[in-house]
């Protein structure tokens, strides 16, 4: 059994049809709900609920404010390495652009790993483009050494692995996993993720699961927002937070929503993801996964992240860099641009004026090898 | 001290222990713990940060308070001995809550690795109150593995459900001889004396208080419930009669 099953099942829904088949009632009767089935993440989702954002914005913060308090977590990640194996035609370090790659030595990496430090963050998301033969496990797992000097929680966000290499970072601390399938559409998949190994839908999709049994404490999935149907993708996104979820209590589980930003190519995204769309997109997830963490990145602008932390968010990067060694000054070709550059402290401070709290610190490592 | 509570060698007068996590700000914690009158505290190890001045929670804890670190975060009873000696390696005493967790979805704790940390745990010395679901046999063997009282949750945590498991801490309380403090679940004061009048040893509260709109004023009515509560367990409750005494009673025949 993989999620793949069930996607394959909820993939042959009539979703044209469905969209436009639920009602106003459809909707109030998800918002009476204590537990959410998948009608009710379809009634959320769907456009009947566009008017009643406001009654879903005050469930989901009342939710939000019971499990989580008046608190949202801060990271910010990390770029060590973009070659790129891949050729997907909605990004920046697709391999058929010709820039000069870069690879932090793990000099470079202890100096970008101050540097972030110094700004009081603990937590750290490390990312590399998708090259096993550029930055291979052990690479990885070298740049986590160095990291554990510096932050209290580590996570990654890689090429997808096998099972027992998520277990071998696992061991040397990485508690963590972001892996995001993009699109969850088999076609639009196929016609977008043009070379490489990312072609393979499913060896993407059941990563995450293997990234579960590894024995991560947290494994972060989303669907890149704007690449086919934003409703149904987000639908499938949460599903397979769900299965996930249902699979591996001990684990957390947490969605991300990440809306197609600018790159360096020109693809013009399918779906046009509003504000309000996205709004009603946090909201669904907030309502159908009451305890699921949602990470807000910097692509983002400020303004409206600003107004995003009351609806559901738990947690948000700041202070971010999309460059390789962007946070010491010698960057290389940002992956995304970023809306939000805002420093940790201006961060910091915009979470205090809205009533939150910063959480810079939330776990401690425990693997094997760093308890003495 | 009357009607002290005795936990780990310590004699505590007020019987409302109250959390850390949540609050908008930290600089809302001492101002709690006055408005509380709260003596035991419980802190996240894995939100404390000693390298940051502003940021640790520690350095808002004032100092008369006992500091009741928890293993929030714990899969295991591995994990949880990890965290527990690690506080105290912080210098945060060897008072320790146990919260192993593996569930994500309610947060119920599991009770057997509990028992198997608490065991561990308080063979090195550690003053342990582990939390659990409430359960007998599962708190006689936290009482024989050396557990200083039980924290029964009343509902799940975080959802003011109220005491939602009340039959079974009133077992608890009668059977274990410990201290049973109901941890977890109460969101109103109302709900926090019912717990008392029960004959609970304390309550500890975070979501309450923390999420109220005035968390102060709010943190003041629990510490005014969980006294009373206290007081009325004390004066001894009247018995709670189903029907009214009958005037014309059917045995009276036998006094003829």
């Amino acid at each position: 059994m993989s999620f793949y099953e069930s996607l394959m099942t909820l993939e042959r829904l009539p979703f044209k049809e469905l969209w436009k088949g639920y009602r106003a009632e459809d909707v109030r009767r998800a918002l009476a709900k204590e537990k959410l089935d998948e009608e009710d993440l379809l009634a959320l989702l769907s456009p009947a609920a566009g008017p009643h954002l406001e009654e879903m914005a005050q469930k989901a913060q009342r939710i939000t404010r019971s499990h989580f308090g008046h608190v949202v977590q801060l990271f910010t990640p990390m770029y060590v390495a973009d070659y790129c194996v891949n050729h997907c035609t909605y990004c920046s370090f697709s391999s058929i652009y010709d820039f000069p790659r870069k690879k932090l030595t793990l000099e470079e990496v202890e100096k970008e790993a101050a540097a972030i430090a110094s700004t009081g963050l603990r937590h750290i998301l490390l990312l590399t483009g998708e090259s096993r033969r550029d930055s291979p496990v052990g690479y990885v797992k070298d740049c986590v050494k160095v990291l554990r000097k510096y932050f209290s929680s580590i996570s990654i966000e890689v090429n997808p692995l096998s099972a027992e290499e998520y277990q071998e970072l696992a061991d040397a601390g990485v508690d963590g996993l972001t892996l995001f399938q993009e699109v969850y559409h088999q076609e639009m998949y196929a016609k977008l993720h043009v070379k490489g190994p990312k072609r393979n839908f499913r060896a993407r999709l059941d990563a995450p699961e293997r990234g579960c049994q590894a024995g991560f404490r947290s494994v972060n999935i989303g669907a890149l927002l704007g690449l086919h149907d934003w409703r149904q993708e987000a639908f499938m996104a949460a599903m397979h937070a769900r299965y996930l979820q249902d699979r591996y209590p001990g684990c957390e589980i947490s969605l991300s929503p990440p809306r197609f930003r600018p790159y360096l190519g020109s693809f013009n995204p399918e779906s046009d993801v509003t504000d309000r769309a996205l709004v009603q997109i946090i909201l669904a997830y907030r309502l159908f996964l009451p305890r699921s963490g949602i990470t807000l990145s910097t692509r983002e602008p400020a303004e409206f992240r600003d107004h995003l932390v009351h609806l559901g968010v738990t947690k948000m990067s700041a202070g971010v860099s999309t460059e390789v060694g962007g946070h010491t000054g010698d960057g290389g070709t940002p992956q995304f641009e970023i809306s939000d550059s805002r420093s940790v402290p201006e961060i910091r401070d915009m979470l205090y004026r809205n009533g939150l709290q910063p959480v810079f610190k939330d776990w401690d490592i425990l693997a094997e090898s760093s308890v003495r | 001290m009357k009607d002290a509570l005795h936990i780990g060698g310590k004699a505590l007068s007020s019987r409302l222990f109250i959390g850390t996590g949540k609050y908008s700000r930290n600089t809302l914690i001492p101002e709690v713990v006055a408005a509380s009158g709260s003596e035991v505290i419980t802190v996240a190890l894995r939100r404390v940060d000693p390298s940051s001045r502003e940021e640790n929670v520690l350095n808002h804890i004032p100092p008369h308070m006992t500091l009741l670190p928890n293993t929030s975060g714990a899969r295991t009873a591995e994990e949880a001995v990890r965290i527990a000696r690690l506080a105290r390696a912080a210098g945060m005493g060897n008072w320790v809550k146990i919260e192993v967790i593996n569930d994500q979805r309610y947060l119920l704790p599991d009770n057997l690795e509990t028992i198997r940390a608490t065991e561990i745990l308080a063979a090195e010395g550690f003053v342990v109150l582990p939390y659990m679901s409430p359960d007998l046999s599962a708190a006689l063997r936290l009482r024989d593995a050396g557990a200083a009282a039980v924290m029964p949750l009343g509902a799940p945590i975080g959802s003011n459900r109220g005491l939602r498991t009340k039959e079974l801490i009133g077992i608890l309380i009668e059977e274990t001889g410990l201290p049973i403090i109901v941890d977890a679940g109460i969101g109103r004061p109302s709900e926090a004396a019912e717990a008392m009048e029960m004959g609970a040893a304390a309550v500890l509260l975070n979501t309450a208080i923390a999420t109220a709109r005035d968390p102060l004023g709010m943190a003041e009515a629990f510490r005014g419930a969980v006294a009373a509560g206290r007081q009325a367990y004390l004066a001894g409750l009247g018995a709670v009669r189903q029907e009214a005494e009958a005037s014309s009673p059917l045995t009276g025949f036998l006094n003829v």
